[in-house]
């Protein structure tokens, strides 16, 4: 049940300003050891410049790791004799979906841009028709088809650039901001499919975010400050702790944020509500002991 | 303003024209280009005129969007049109006399030609390609048709790469353009008065900001690329297979057919020794 499916040990990582390595730049990542379950939806939170998207860009060998090692379903990708070939193989395992939406799209035909993908893994004609038509189903764009990229909303592109991933079938995708320059809908609507690839279909999710409340609803969150990795636990355990949030830049959902101000304050709240339904079942259940409000 | 730019963009459609193969459409342009160099005459004009308004009707772009196509080109259109009518020296009398401007007769025809023959270059290669072939499917053409070049080395999948992703920007650049403008505006920017050295001067805080943003583009799109597993022509399959039908053997037997016609026009009217038509991009000859 709980393969894992990446697993990084000591992973480090420093830019490289121009020519010269400046002796005190600090690494963008440092020491990162984690291991990601198969099907696991997983949140990676960090504020701006943690160091969370390197992680991302290290895993899909856009970056290559300055020390440590990064095993991905089973096979070490920071070996010395990893041919070109390995590396077109480990990332057609793993689809990567950006923040920009327009800069992701390469065609002027949505459903060019979808197939985009599984043309470059040279899969046979037919097949690419249908994936491509499944993906825009999935996605629920297919009446988009054939229609230009630069038309649709942000929200749409967006879908787009993630047809464009699913037409591949990678077993992970990874999220980097993906929704962070989406208005509230069209964030809803990538969650949403996000979330469905990963309970229909066992793909490995990967969201790596500032939202507090997208990363809540993830099974599982790393924290990642300063390029190391510093909390790993389940949404509720890491949003509990309300005050090394704090300490690290980082803020609870702002229910949970209430309800810890309440509990400071002297009120018997549970600590692990996390979820805005969660937050509202812990406030009603305040003013129901106090007896002071009636249902309408 | 700037969104009025249509050149180089695509409309999505299933007309006749956008169904042809995009080879046969390149060919076409091709000819197409040729004839337009070729025509010397009323009757060379007339036919290339009747010859681009079918194809509009063909490829079913509305015709705002053929004069949205134009309007870019108008100014300098008109003023070389004016060089045109200015410089030109004629036989017999002037049509009109006033002190040193002498306006003649093949002045004005000259003019008149050379603005045609701009505008139907413009609006016959826009709705033969740009317009109707999807740059993905464009580049496909180009790729295929040069792809003999490959064996010496010249990478044509590369080059073709390049090009449908320029095109696909246009637009978007297009967009941010607008953008940066709306910005430099509402922060008390002229754009509209002033000399032309000083409004050359003030599109200087536009392009700024617009070529560092096309970098940052341009590097994350080249690693959504990778991502994506793009590398170059290498065991790549294509979703649409360019497929020639006997549709465009026929549309390829009309265009010949015209160009035919043109050099068979021009023959007949005696200038055999002007038969060099594709030279006329540098002699602009009536």
């Amino acid at each position: 049940m709980t393969e894992k499916i990446i697993e990084t040990e000591n992973l480090g990582f420093i830019y490289e300003d121009g020519r010269e390595v400046a002796a005190n730049t600090p690494p963008a990542l440092d020491g990162v050891s984690v291991s990601i379950n198969k099907g696991e939806y997983l949140a990676v939170l960090g504020h701006n410049g943690s160091g969370k998207s390197t992680f991302a860009k290290l895993l899909n060998m856009i970056l290559t790791p300055t020390n440590g090692r990064i095993v991905i379903g089973g096979r070490d990708i920071t070996a010395e004799n990893f041919s070109d070939d390995d590396v077109f193989e480990v990332r057609s395992g793993i689809g990567m979906v950006f923040q920009n939406p327009d800069n992701q799209l390469v065609a002027t035909v949505v459903e060019e841009d979808v197939a985009f993908g599984p043309e470059n893994l040279g899969i046979p004609r037919e097949e690419i028709r249908t994936r491509v038509d499944e993906a825009l189903m999935r996605v629920g764009m297919t009446e988009y088809a054939r229609h230009a990229p630069h038309k649709l909303s942000g929200g749409q592109k967006q879908r787009v650039a993630i047809a464009g991933i699913i037409a591949m079938k990678p077993d992970i995708i990874i999220f980097d901001e993906s929704t962070a320059m989406l208005d509230p809908i069209g964030r809803r609507d990538v969650l949403s499919i996000m979330e469905s690839l990963n309970r229909n279909e066992g793909i490995t999710v990967i969201n790596i975010t500032h939202y507090m409340e997208e990363a809540a609803r993830a099974d599982r969150v790393i924290v990642i400050n300063d390029g190391k990795l510093v909390a790993d636990g389940s949404a509720k355990e890491i949003f509990s702790r309300v005050e090394f949030l704090h300490s690290i830049g980082l803020e609870s959902p702002q229910g949970t944020e209430l309800i810890h101000e309440l509990r400071a304050a002297g009120y018997d709240l549970p600590s692990d509500a996390i979820s805005e339904d969660e937050c509202f079942d812990a406030l009603l259940s305040l003013f129901s002991v106090r007896g002071g409000v009636k249902d309408e | 303003m700037i969104s009025d730019i249509t050149l180089g963009q695509f409309f999505p459609g299933t007309s006749p024209i956008h169904r042809l193969d995009p080879r046969t459409k390149i060919l076409l342009t091709t000819l197409f280009i040729v004839a337009v160099f070729l025509a010397n005459s009323a009757v060379g004009f007339a036919a290339l005129l009747l010859g681009v308004l079918l194809l509009i009707a063909c490829s079913k772009i509305s015709f705002r969007v053929i004069l949205r196509g134009i309007k870019p080109v108008i100014y300098v259109l008109i003023f070389t049109a004016l060089i045109n009518v200015f410089v030109t020296k004629g036989e017999g009398e002037p049509l009109l006399s006033f002190y040193i401007i002498k306006i003649y007769k093949e002045g004005i025809i000259r003019a008149v030609f050379m603005a045609l023959r701009v505008i139907l270059l413009i609006t016959g290669t826009s709705v033969l390609l740009t317009y109707t072939t999807s740059p993905i499917s464009l580049t496909d053409g180009i790729e295929s048709l040069f792809s003999p070049l490959k064996r010496i080395g010249i990478p044509v999948h590369v080059f073709a790469m390049m090009m449908t992703i320029a095109l696909r920007f246009i637009p978007t650049l297009v967009e941010e353009t607008e953008k940066i403008m709306n910005a430099q505006k509402s922060r008390g920017a002229d754009f509209s008065s002033g000399s032309l050295v000083k409004r050359a001067k003030a599109l200087i805080p536009i392009l700024l900001p617009l070529f560092i943003s096309s970098f940052n583009r341009a590097d994350e799109l080249a690693t959504a690329m990778e991502c994506r597993c793009y590398r170059g022509d290498k065991n790549r399959t294509k979703l649409v297979k360019l497929q020639y039908r006997g549709i465009d053997a026929l549309w390829m037997l009309i265009g010949l057919i015209f160009l035919g016609s043109m050099i068979a026009l021009k023959v007949l009217r005696g200038d055999i020794a002007d038969l060099g038509g594709i030279y006329g991009i540098f002699f602009y000859k009536i």
